[in-house]
């Protein structure tokens, strides 16, 4: 079962002379923070809020809790001790209502005040309602992103049910996949004539969205709900669907209302620096609350992707105990699979295309300039690594043997020498 | 630390690491035996073309991207060695698409698979180092 441990304060504040770390949020960006500071510094106090009250567990495992591949227990994203271990005082169950900058204060829902030296928002992102008329007649509504939801999802979902998804993007089919376990009847509506339309090119989404059809998920895509009559949709093209549940899965927009309420200058996400600085002293921001610039397109924009988040997290915490460390390199990147189909993507899908489709999957990488821009790999997803690390790193396509990693990734394409550097242990500071 | 280092001059190709790989994991005594009829999924893999050919195994990074990747936190890094909780792992291969190296497998169990030293299995050099025969593989202290 869940249990927060609640820890009384190691020391107070006037025995030690030492910083003071507050962090809002204790999902991914918030781990990576807690465990860059303990790297640097075991004595400052650190203290989460978190207005949830879960030990920190990996959100994008909620729809496998539902399909029984995982429990509450492993779901965790970090071991039981790891409060302890990391010295953390936890405050669950409480909401960071403001920031008081100048007095370097937050205050909680509660009407308490936590003070700080070092501020870390990683308040995450929440579900995008979409305004539709008549959604408040409707029964048994969802979102789809927490754990809380997962549970009140599974909770309702009664065998043969039918079920209405929302967006037909990592979230909604991950969500028809979770539930399908139930045996539910699932029904699948997208504005976007074509399923994971954020990860995947056109030929990509027709050869998942034929998988997803063959495991009984049926689609209207370039459709829109135009309005609810309790429950049932009714579509622009006039067709009615009842259902009984209905889960909103259209996207995330980041949690930025902390920043944005004292002047901190925002956009879509809080803006920050390389180092995660955000534009107010001693107050950074990590992880989906946050625009990042995505090396791959040259543009900044939210990324709400959880390996990102624990890298940003980790960038905030360095620098925010007194380690100089910039994280630069994100760049859109997916792994899912969809009912046993395996999906990895990243970076852009722009310039000349390299094509291979076969039996055992589908490839498609995307270059320009002497760089590789991204990658698409459905199926046989081996190794996709190796081309992830070609974009992120602007590896110039004219040092390696581009036909062949074309081909096959792996570190034969590289120059000798390149390979007596990555397996032979000449430190490679691409990797550091 | 003591890591793994691969010096493909050395390299025969003989691909006689995968199958001490693939023995050291399966808790057979007699490698005949571990071996037989059995299609192997060693976690170090030789890369080979061109009369060219080299071993490959998780580098053990000391930034290890697999590890601030892992959406379930199943990939941690203790003592220098990054290894996997397959309890914990649900083969989303979010570790597959970080990995530069390509050094990180689906597995049959759904899970991931990567090389752990033999520490799980073994104690001392692992059995792709031990098994090696022309010491193109060795396991060392190099200041990293």
């Amino acid at each position: 079962m869940w249990k927060a441990v609640q820890m009384e304060p190691l020391y107070s504040r006037k025995e030690v002379n030492n910083l003071k770390y507050v962090i809002i949020g204790n999902s991914a960006a918030a781990v990576g923070a807690v465990e860059a500071i303990r790297k640097n510094d075991t004595m400052g106090r650190l203290v989460i809020i978190s207005n949830e009250n879960h030990h920190t567990y990996s959100r994008p495992l909620i729809s496998y809790l539902l399909m029984g591949k995982t429990d509450e227990e492993k779901m965790k994203y970090r071991d039981n001790d790891f409060y302890i271990e990391n010295r953390c005082d936890l405050m669950l169950g409480k909401t960071a209502l403001k920031i008081d900058d100048s007095r370097k204060q937050v205050i909680l829902d509660d009407g308490e005040k936590e003070s700080y030296d070092k501020l870390l928002i990683a308040t995450g992102s929440s579900p995008f309602i979409p305004l539709i008329k008549g959604l408040d007649s409707v029964r048994n509504k969802f979102t789809f992103t927490t754990l809380d939801d997962a549970k009140h999802l599974e909770s309702v979902l009664k065998e043969n049910a039918k079920v209405l998804i929302l967006g037909a993007g990592l979230i909604g089919l991950k969500c028809a996949e979770g539930i399908s376990r139930k045996n539910v009847k699932t029904i699948c509506v997208d504005l976007s004539t074509r399923i994971l339309s954020s990860i995947l090119d056109d030929e990509g989404s027709r050869i998942i969205e034929n998988h997803l059809k063959k495991s009984n998920i049926e689609f209207y895509l370039g459709r829109q709900i135009v309005e609810f009559k309790e429950n049932t949709a009714v579509l622009d093209s006039n067709i009615q669907i009842p259902f009984d549940v209905l889960v909103l899965a259209v996207g995330v927009k980041p949690n930025i209302s902390l920043i944005k309420d004292i002047g901190g200058e925002t956009n879509r996400g809080i803006l920050t620096d390389e180092r995660c600085r955000t534009s107010i002293p001693d107050i950074y921001a990590a992880g989906d609350c946050c625009e990042s610039m995505d090396i791959s397109s040259g543009v900044r924009k939210p990324m709400p992707l959880l390996p990102n988040a624990y890298m940003q997290g980790e960038c905030a915490g360095m620098n925010m105990s007194g380690k100089d460390f910039v994280f630069d390199k994100a760049i859109p990147m997916n792994a899912i699979g969809l009912f046993g189909e395996h999906i990895i993507t990243a970076g852009t899908y722009t310039g000349h295309v390299y094509c291979e489709a076969d039996k055992n999957g589908f490839k498609k990488l995307f270059y320009s300039d002497n760089k590789l821009n991204g990658f698409i790999m459905i199926g046989n997803i081996e190794k996709a690594g190796i081309y992830t690390a070609l974009i992120r790193e602007k590896t110039p396509l004219d040092t390696l043997d581009f036909n062949l990693i074309c081909k096959m990734p792996g570190l034969m394409a590289f120059s000798k020498e390149e390979r007596a550097s990555k397996l032979g242990g000449v430190l490679n500071e691409s990797m550091r | 630390m003591k890591r793994v280092y691969v010096n493909e001059k050395w390299c025969l190709g003989c691909h006689l690491c995968e199958y001490y790989c693939a023995f050291a994991s399966s808790n057979e005594k007699d490698m005949a035996r571990a071996l037989k009829g059995i299609k192997i999924s060693p976690r170090i893999r030789i890369e080979e073309k061109d009369g060219i050919s080299f071993a490959v195994s998780c580098r053990h990074c000391s930034e290890p991207l697999c590890v601030k990747g892992c959406i379930t936190g199943a990939m941690t890094k203790k003592d220098g060695v990054i290894t996997i909780n397959k309890d914990k792992c649900i083969g989303c291969f979010t570790c597959i698409l970080c990995c530069p190296y390509g050094a990180v497998s689906p597995s049959e169990d759904g899970a991931i698979e990567k090389c752990e030293l033999c520490i799980k299995t073994n104690s001392g050099v692992p059995k792709c180092v031990e098994g090696c025969p022309n010491g193109a593989i060795v396991f060392e202290e190099r200041g990293e």
